[in-house]
């Protein structure tokens, strides 16, 4: 009995001690729960949530020091995911769901200055110095970063159209029926 | 002829008597033809002609872009007059790109590519090459591009052509009249097409209630020892081609597989029948049978009709209304879809036109869920309506989608089942639709986090090549000004 209790003892020493060892050694330094948030986020930089990208917001939501409905391009999708990871309830009170836009350029306006080609983060603006630029609609995202450096006012955010590839159905409208008694 | 069960299905009323005895009429070439650059799944086909132009049947007006897409002709010979924005036969009512040719009432052919001689003898590529340029699709419903599904043989191994002449919705009578009055001609056209394929063997699955059909067939394909013919029992989605399948070989599809995967590629008889006319006499897809039907008709009809003539001409020939039509659909009424204008072209999908009356239609008030599992038991896809139906109401959509809302087929059998009539098939087109939407946009996110990483490293070289630039340019500086110091 002696030899088992004493057997036992001397393994539980010795592994505890790798753990902590182990512990102290091999630590991760990040958070993996920044990780985690990073990959949630749409990763395109914008910055529109006012950190300098998407891992600096994460960050900063990791260690709750940020709101979780700072994200512009990811929209109401965004926050329900954020809200699910972190345990928090998403408050979308303040929050205008406006559906998926992107980028569109009056080109009468444009006098092709490039200041929007290099604010855009995901090279969705095609044009040169003093020609007339144009938006790849299929690489924007909607961060509206060019909207607010455009010196003619010539971009205007628009809402993706609805075409017959990307309709569907409604959610049927159904009334509860009153009965009688 | 052993069959195999199918899991659930129902047996609706079919009134296929009001259109089942007659004969398939031309429809008089209307005035005007609206032909959608889009009438199939892909990528719309791109113009190929300008307002003004004359054009002549069977010529190509508007060419396939991309693997998966198809050609346009124009049905009859005229002036284009217009290329514009038309409401299409869709439920939204939203509009495509179509083009409108003026008929000239001659109706003179263009010049078609030559037929091909022996079909059995010539390479299977030239067989979809042709498939291709005619501009056929699946016109059973669906409308996928024909001779993408016949290239399946070069990356697949097949062994049967199952040919689909269940045509299980209730009043649609135009597979079934092609099949009494064109026998042969669908016979060759599926010999035509195993050829294309590769496949040794051809089913040909035709539902009990149309026995003439049936016999017809089977006397036609006595020729051919590789062709069989097999009635199977009336039960409606019967048509749909995972369960045709399941029926004839007792093969189930596995989600998110395609019938092929189990060596059987299925095809809709009106297909096959297009085929036959592009392989033998080089003529594209230019006009299909059409049903319109449905009580508020005054002549349900079977009407062969030029692609691009509007569903008005098309009722106008069959003498209008006879009551008020509570709802017109496009297709059967189980899958149909509404339409929302009369004005919207007939294009190569179009199986039926139904105008159907109160009585005909169910618009009764949804009442609560009473949890009485008919539905349950009557999913053809092994799904669980009720609880689906639920979560999609509290916006649970991604319980659904665990659920299996996504192999749903839509069949509506649930719906049509529902003591409570709940719209359940209603509330599997809105979350699919919505699954769909969110799935399209984490495929654009990803590319956008690729984009912006690849504008990162760029940005990060630029920045490099600058400092290196600078650091070269510094020390050839430093030691210009030194020589100037020595020297002076």
């Amino acid at each position: 009995m002696f030899v088992a209790i004493g057997s036992l003892t001397v393994m539980g020493v010795v592994l505890g001690g790798l753990l902590g060892a182990a512990a102290r050694f091999l630590a991760v330094e990040e958070n993996p729960l920044e990780e985690e948030l990073k990959e949630l986020l749409p990763g395109s930089q914008c910055g529109q949530c006012g950190f300098v990208g998407c891992s600096q917001y994460a960050a900063a939501l990791a260690k709750g020091e940020a709101d979780i409905t700072l994200c512009a391009p990811g929209g109401k999708a965004v926050i329900e995911v954020l809200a699910k990871k972190l345990g928090v309830k998403a408050d979308l009170s303040g929050h205008e769901e406006k559906g998926p836009e992107h980028a569109f350029i009056v080109e009468d306006l444009c006098i092709g200055c490039t200041r929007c080609i290099r604010e855009c983060s995901t090279d969705a603006i095609m044009g040169a110095n003093k020609l007339m630029h144009t938006i790849i609609v299929e690489a924007c995202h909607g961060c509206a970063k060019c909207e607010k450096v455009c010196p003619t006012d010539a971009i205007a955010m628009v809402p993706v159209k609805v075409t017959l590839a990307n309709w569907h159905w409604q959610k049927p409208e159904v009334e509860p029926v009153a009965h009688a008694h | 002829m052993k069959l195999y069960p199918i899991r659930g299905g129902i047996h609706p009323e079919y009134r296929k008597e009001l259109a089942s005895e007659k004969a398939i009429v031309v429809l008089p070439m209307p005035h005007s033809l609206y032909i959608p650059l889009q009438q199939h799944i892909g990528a719309p086909a791109e113009v190929l002609v300008k307002e003004g132009d004359r054009v002549k049947k069977g010529q190509m007006i508007a060419r396939s872009q991309g693997a998966v897409s198809a050609p346009q002709h124009a049905s009859t010979s005229g002036t284009i007059k217009a290329i514009t924005e038309v409401p299409a036969p869709h439920p939204s009512g939203l509009p495509q790109t179509t083009i409108i040719i003026e008929a000239d009432g001659l109706d003179e052919w263009g010049e078609l590519p030559p037929s091909i001689e022996d079909p059995f003898v010539t390479d299977p590529a030239e067989l979809r090459a042709r498939v291709a340029q005619s501009g056929i699709v699946g016109m059973g419903g669906a409308a996928f591009p024909a001779a993408v599904k016949l290239g399946l043989g070069a990356q697949k191994k097949l062994d049967t052509l199952l040919l689909n002449g269940a045509e299980c919705e209730p009043y649609l009578t135009c597979d079934d009249r092609l099949m009494r009055e064109y026998a042969d001609e669908i016979i060759d056209g599926a010999r035509i097409m195993a050829r294309a394929l590769g496949t040794p063997r051809i089913v040909i699955g035709i539902e009990e209630n149309k026995p003439q059909a049936a016999e017809i067939m089977t006397r036609a394909a006595a020729a051919f020892p590789m062709i069989e013919v097999f009635t199977v029992p009336v039960q409606y989605p019967m048509g749909s081609e995972r369960h045709l399948v399941q029926a004839i070989t007792g093969l189930e599809t596995p989600a998110r597989k395609l019938t092929a995967d189990l060596g059987i590629v299925v095809h809709n008889v009106a297909t096959t029948r297009a085929v036959h006319h592009a392989v033998r006499f080089g003529r594209p897809l230019l006009a299909r049978v059409v049903t319109v039907s449905g009580a508020a008709i005054r002549t349900p009809n079977n009407i062969l009709t030029p692609i691009g003539a509007r569903v008005t001409d098309l009722i106008d020939f069959c003498g209008g209304f006879v009551a008020r039509p509570e709802s017109i659909v496009n297709g059967g009424p189980m899958m149909g879809q509404p339409l929302s204008s009369l004005e919207a072209p007939v294009v190569k999908g179009t199986s039926g036109i139904l105008a159907l009356t109160a009585e005909e239609i169910n618009d009764k008030p949804t009442s609560p869920c009473i949890r009485c599992g008919t539905c349950v038991t009557i999913c053809p896809c092994g799904l669980s309506p009720l609880d689906m139906a639920a979560f999609i109401k509290k916006d649970k959509l991604d319980v659904s989608a665990k659920l299996g809302v996504m192999d749903c087929v839509s069949c509506g059998s649930c719906s049509w089942a529902c003591p409570s009539h709940i719209p359940l098939v209603h509330y599997f087109n809105y979350a699919k639709g919505v699954l769909r939407d969110l799935d399209a946009e984490t495929r654009k996110s990803d590319r956008i986090k690729s984009l912006a990483e690849v504008r990162t490293i760029r940005l990060e070289k630029a920045a490099e090549a600058k400092r290196a630039a600078l650091a070269a340019r510094k020390p050839a500086a430093q030691s210009a000004t030194a020589e100037e110091k020595v020297s002076a």
